[in-house]
């Protein structure tokens, strides 16, 4: 082979990394029943192909040749360990009898050894903090100081995050496998709340120098497609529909210098079309089958902004009935204070007003930088300048991210110049 | 494998009305012809108000602490075990869910160890 067809081998084995050492990994783990084995079973499976590939040919069904290298690899690698340890013997064994067979399918058809991956690394068993970090390392492949980059914790409290996991997973025996239909609710809602974690840390972040971290929101956006496409249940469509819906207003939520641009001073003109057709046309699809839930209905608030071409013409009485449903559905603090700000788009502040003291006075909202905002907000625009120049101040007092407090800074000496 | 499953509640029965205990009762006898029939039985039992435990430690120097109470002051106290067979932790918590106790208060699953030093120290293996 000429060096510049070695350079070609090499170039796929690289894609090939890229698209499929994912799915390399998630059947390893299911054969090896370890998720450490399985990493070093990757690796040496691309460590071959590297090697071999160029002389041999890139082979008929690559992902095929490489799970069973890794496989290969791994077992002579545990039955070289076995003769010092006898406690391996046992494993030996029954990695040898144990060839391919497909556990019974519990989804009838749906047979995924990525979808295995993604229902044991968000088990409801593990921490929500390990959820996330293990979705991120195995499922998205990201690595660890990527990962504690991204959620600004340091990178050795990550590791050991993900280390208890895997222990956890091995120990307790939190079985490789897709829940069956009546765990699938529980088990899916708890899929759905990492991927929309991960989306939220990159689309707001919640403390630092900058709004917003695109590669969390793009790894949550892949990971939303591929539970979309292996499992097509309405709340995955309608959290895909929101992600889509939300990221398309990226460009136009932040200056050039990073300053927060508020929803109805936004330039939708920069807003991304494509990502709001599809972002609508699956909210219809979700909406349609009846099963939806809260993402279906905040993906549907969602598509009502983005079908409005200027603020001004926001449907908003549209948006305070999706809302009173979502209400239903889910009374939490945050969906009542949207609907009480809602509420003050259609009928003025002082509507708004009379429903965020109240929720305020509840308590559990004392501590959000948001809830203040918005009463400062209200407020100012109900003429009522000292309350809203104390909860501006309460809001600044918490707010840790730092484009926010520039903006509620800005507000305040707004309001001090009026 | 055997999981253990440790039942916490804040009114374990010996507080309870004659009426509501002996529904309780009643639920347990049910639960309990279940699991033996679905092979997950292992070994269950209740225990006496954590009113009547007593928390003993031996001091460096030898001399035993003897203190009342549980060794855990908390809100929900542990009233009762069962020892269950199961496939992983899945068919665990389906299982753990079903006890009674579940539906009051809360059941914690506990993994039970099974490796070489354990069995060793537990009579079953030779060193």
């Amino acid at each position: 082979m000429s060096p510049s067809e070695a350079e070609e081998v090499r170039r796929r084995v690289d894609a090939l990394y890229r698209t499929d050492s994912r799915r390399v990994l998630a059947t390893l783990i299911r054969l090896l029943g370890s998720f450490d084995l399985a990493e070093e079973a990757l690796h040496d499976a691309f460590t071959a192909a590297v090697e071999q590939w160029p002389t041999d040919g890139v082979p008929a069904n690559p992902r095929a040749w490489l799970v069973s290298a890794g496989r290969f690899k791994a077992i002579d690698k545990i039955r070289r360990r076995a003769r010092f340890d006898a406690s391996l013997v046992e494993m030996a064994h029954t990695m040898d009898a144990d060839d391919e067979i497909a556990p019974e399918s519990p989804l009838g058809g749906v047979e995924d050894d990525r979808l295995r991956l993604i229902f044991t690394c968000c088990h409801p068993a593990l921490s929500p903090d390990a959820q996330v970090a293990l979705t991120l390392r195995e499922v998205c492949g990201l690595t660890t100081e990527e990962i504690a980059r991204g959620f600004l914790t340091p990178a050795p409290t990550l590791a050991q995050r993900i280390v208890r996991a895997k222990s956890k997973i091995r120990v307790a025996r939190i079985p490789y496998e897709v829940p069956n239909r009546n765990e699938l609710p529980e088990r899916l809602a708890s899929v759905l709340r990492v991927i929309y974690l991960v989306f939220n840390e990159g689309y707001y972040a919640s403390a630092g120098q900058s709004l917003t971290r695109t590669d969390l929101s793009a790894e949550a956006i892949h990971l939303g497609r591929t539970v979309v496409d292996l499992l097509p249940e309405p709340e995955a469509i309608g959290l895909l529909a929101l992600m889509l819906l939300t990221e398309s207003r990226r460009a136009a939520r932040a200056t050039a210098d990073g300053d927060i641009v508020l929803l109805e001073e936004q330039d939708r003109s920069l807003w991304n079309a494509a990502l709001i057709t599809e972002g609508t046309a699956l909210v219809q699809a979700a909406l349609t089958s009846r099963r939806f839930g809260p993402y279906t209905l905040q993906a549907a608030i969602a598509a009502v902004h983005a079908e409005a071409t200027q603020a001004s013409a926001t449907d908003w009485k549209q948006i305070v009935g999706l809302y009173e449903v979502l209400a239903q559905a889910d009374a939490s603090p945050v969906v009542l204070l949207n609907r009480a700000v809602a509420i003050a788009m259609r009928d003025g502040p002082e509507a708004g007003l009379a429903l965020i003291d109240p929720l305020l006075a509840r308590g559990e909202l004392e501590e959000y930088h948001f809830a203040h905002a918005a009463r400062a907000d209200l407020c100012r625009r109900a003429g009522r300048t000292e309350q809203a120049r104390r909860s501006y101040l309460r809001a600044l007092a918490l707010a840790r991210q730092e484009p926010e407090r520039r903006f509620l800074q800005r507000r305040l000496s707004e309001l001090d110049s009026d | 494998m055997k999981y253990l499953c440790l039942i916490c509640a804040e009114t374990v029965v010996d507080q309870m009305s004659e009426a509501d205990a002996q529904a309780c009762f009643e639920d347990y006898r049910e639960f309990l012809d279940a699991l033996r029939a679905s092979g997950h039985y292992v070994d269950c039992n209740r225990l006496l108000p954590a009113a009547t435990a007593t928390t003993v430690r031996v001091q460096p120097g030898g001399r035993v602490s003897t203190v009342d109470g549980p060794f855990a002051e908390t809100k929900e106290q542990l009233g009762g075990y069962v020892v269950i067979e199961a496939r992983d932790l899945n068919e665990a918590i389906q299982v753990a869910a079903r006890i009674p106790g579940a539906r009051h208060g809360c059941v914690e699953i506990r993994p039970i160890a099974t490796d070489a030093p354990t069995r060793y120290a537990l009579g079953q293996s030779a060193g």
